[in-house]
């Protein structure tokens, strides 16, 4: 799950990691009276959108007055931003951040992650603050510091001073990076996350630190111990079909082809796409309907399917440990007759009550491929699709 | 022989008197495993199906003489009863919680520093040595005792592997799905190492899927140490960048890790590695000769 920029801020300024002042705002009137109250100027107005990339796509301004900040936010509040990861299609601004506007001396980077191949929390570091992590580690890995956190002891003010030192700060400097580290750790802990990245972390003329930008991302697995957190999901900001596909516990990505996927299992989900592709098809979505799946997961799983328009037709993949095919053979009969079914099904089953799950469909008097394995079956989708194209 | 378990292996569930637990208890049970008990705390005493029920690993172990486990504990409590077998000094646990807390995994992982079990998961379909004993979720009938080794991260694409394989004749030693979390307790490499050693394994399945780098340091193995030939298959050539399929772990993060450069580095290593999932069992047909 992600949240928003002063989301993200507010939890680390519970935290004592410090934030630039500011304060987020649903109207242009509203921002100005935040910048108001905020003190004096310059201030930053900033697009809250579940993207990176907003500088550049005009979702960051600089305003001298509030009543630019004003004029800034109405042009920015109901606008579609488009940025490197938000795709073509972009994302409605429906909130902005105002901020204090801050000296920037040097741009930094940090982040912690949980490492797979030590099983640790990691902290990561740059002097490269401001650029993508990704092309830092590609293009100059000399310039990324790693400190590996011991379960037991945790972050340790050692570890603070050589990340403070690799990244060249002296004198008070070194005690206030630690300090803002050790909030750092204390908030990746606290909240399960599974990243927090702060890019740029800047060093302000006055010779403060600041986390000027933040990204979380919190694992799945914990929220249930952090309702709080959990209540910051923005939904405008996700796929719709995505959140009725997380409500049945049904994992769902949307993807561009036309051929829907339904599988249980997220490596067999992957490798239908991959088989669907190798064939010279194009995948319309990710969907697994997990191990325990019962008749109304797949007949809901089969609706978000069609409910994308551009699918041409489905391929149905299942191979059933704790999955019994005669329940996946229910659901998909049941779910085609409720949305009167109209593109072409293909069905490969295996796995426990398989032939109960064929006799289901066959006698269902749906019109139902089946395929023996899974380039039977993949071919005879990608041909069905074929077909309905022409 | 084979790897992990064999015909003598007592198993103990974790989480019997769950609708899950007790499902798969019977299941192994009905294919030959010694299923010899289970626990659930506040419930000891009882008896389920036939299995007696204790309170806790520790008495459970002793009185059945159990040395593997299997978990099918509700995630919040999941890294407990890990924690709880290993204490308990079982050699093999197995877990096949799916949802645990990474951070839970972190401790879980810093307390098994020193001790001598093997913890196979979270989140996987289990161990299956065919006609002699299964621990965890797969479908056994779809197994033949044989001579290939498969260790996969994923559950049904292991079944999808297993099934090509008897398929054409071809049974299997041991199958291990090491699972898909970031952090797990037994990786492709450890699992590699196990094969490589044991004498009824001729050959060996490795799959994949995209994220981290378990594939790579097991592919290296193989080019250096392996005598035995190996096929692979990695899933996800055609998963967009940054997005999370189902797997914590398969994420693409700034290109490391994606499908390409593990197969890529799995040929360098001499790996037969298969175009589709539907060829993984041709894969390993093209070098080894039964």
């Amino acid at each position: 799950m992600n949240i928003h920029e002063y989301q993200a801020k507010a939890i680390l300024r519970k935290f004592g990691v410090p934030v630039p002042d500011g304060h987020v705002a649903y109207n242009s009137a509203g921002a100005r009276d935040w910048a108001k109250r905020l003190g004096d100027g310059p201030w930053v107005v900033k697009a809250q959108i579940h993207a990176g990339g907003r500088g550049k796509g005009g979702g960051v301004k600089l305003a001298r007055t509030p009543d630019e900040v004003r004029n800034i936010s109405r042009e920015m509040l109901g606008m579609i931003l488009r940025t490197h990861q938000t795709g073509v299609e972009g994302k409605l601004v429906t909130r902005v951040l105002v901020e204090k506007g801050c000296n920037i001396a040097n741009e930094l980077y940090v982040s912690l992650l949980v490492d797979r191949a030590t099983s640790k929390v990691t902290v990561m570091a740059s002097t490269e603050g401001g650029m993508d992590i990704e092309e830092v580690a590609a293009k100059t890995p000399e310039k990324i510091f790693v400190e590996v956190v011991d379960p037991l002891v945790g972050l340790t003010a050692f570890q603070c001073r050589n990340i403070a030192s690799s990244l060249g700060l002296h004198g008070k400097l070194v005690g206030k990076a630690s300090s803002l580290l050790q909030g750092l750790y204390t908030t990746f802990m606290e909240c399960d996350c599974s990243l927090l990245e702060i890019n740029p972390l800047v060093v302000t003329a006055e010779d403060q630190l600041l986390a000027l930008d933040a990204k979380f991302g919190f694992d799945d697995n914990a929220l249930y111990r952090h309702p709080k957190i959990a209540d910051m999901r923005d939904y405008d900001e996700e796929d719709p079909k995505e959140i009725e596909a997380s409500q049945f516990d049904l994992s769902y990505i949307s993807l561009h082809g036309n051929i829907g996927c339904l599988v249980n299992g997220a490596g067999l989900a992957m490798a239908t796409m991959d088989i669907i592709k190798f064939y010279g098809g194009d995948p319309a979505n990710f969907l697994d309907v997990g191990g325990g799946a019962t008749i109304e997961r797949v007949t809901e799983a089969f609706k978000i399917i069609l409910s994308d328009k551009n699918v041409k037709g489905i391929l149905v993949n299942i191979f059933g440990g704790i999955m019994k095919c005669d329940i996946i053979a229910t659901g998909v009969v049941t779910a085609a007759r409720q949305v009167s079914l109209s593109v072409p099904l293909v069905v490969r089953l295996e796995g426990t009550n398989v032939e109960m799950g064929k006799q289901i469909l066959a006698e269902s008097g749906l019109d139902i491929v089946a395929a023996d394995g899974m380039a039977d079956a993949a071919q005879k989708i990608v041909q069905a699709v074929k077909g309905v194209d022409q | 022989m084979s790897i992990l378990i064999d015909k003598n292996t007592k198993v103990i569930t974790q989480g019997i008197t769950g609708a899950t637990g007790l499902f798969h208890a019977q299941g192994a049970r009905e294919y030959g495993t010694q299923m010899v008990g289970g626990v659930t705390p506040g419930k000891g005493g009882t008896s389920i199906d036939g299995f007696p029920v204790f309170d806790t690993v520790k008495e459970a172990a002793e009185i059945t003489g159990a040395s593997a486990s299997v978990i099918y504990v509700p995630p919040p409590f999941a890294a407990d009863s890990i924690m709880e077998a290993v204490d308990a000094g079982m050699e093999l646990v197995v877990c096949i919680t799916e949802g645990i807390p990474v951070l839970d995994m972190v401790k879980v992982k810093h307390f098994m520093r020193g001790k001598k079990t093997r913890l196979i998961g979270p989140n996987c379909p289990g161990v299956i040595t065919p006609g002699e004993c299964k621990i965890g979720i797969m479908p056994g009938y779809i197994h033949k005792p044989g001579k290939v080794g498969v260790v996969s991260r994923s559950g049904t694409l292991t079944y999808e592997a297993v099934w090509q394989l008897t398929a054409i004749g071809l049974g299997q030693s041991t199958c291990v799905g090491i699972g898909g979390d970031p952090v797990n307790g037994t990786n492709h490499l450890d699992v590699m190492r196990l094969f490589e050693m044991d004498p009824k394994t001729e050959a060996v399945i490795m799959i994949g899927e995209i994220g981290g780098t378990s594939e790579e340091e097991a592919a290296r193995f193989v080019k250096d140490h392996m005598s035995k030939p190996v096929a692979a298959y990695i899933a996800g050539v055609t998963a967009p960048p940054g997005k999370r399929m189902g797997h914590a772990g398969a994420i693409i993060s700034g290109g490391k890790g994606t499908a390409t450069e593990k197969v890529a580095i799995l040929e360098e290593c001499g790996i037969s590695v298969a175009a589709s999932p539907a060829e993984m069992a041709q894969a390993l047909m093209k070098v080894y000769k039964p």
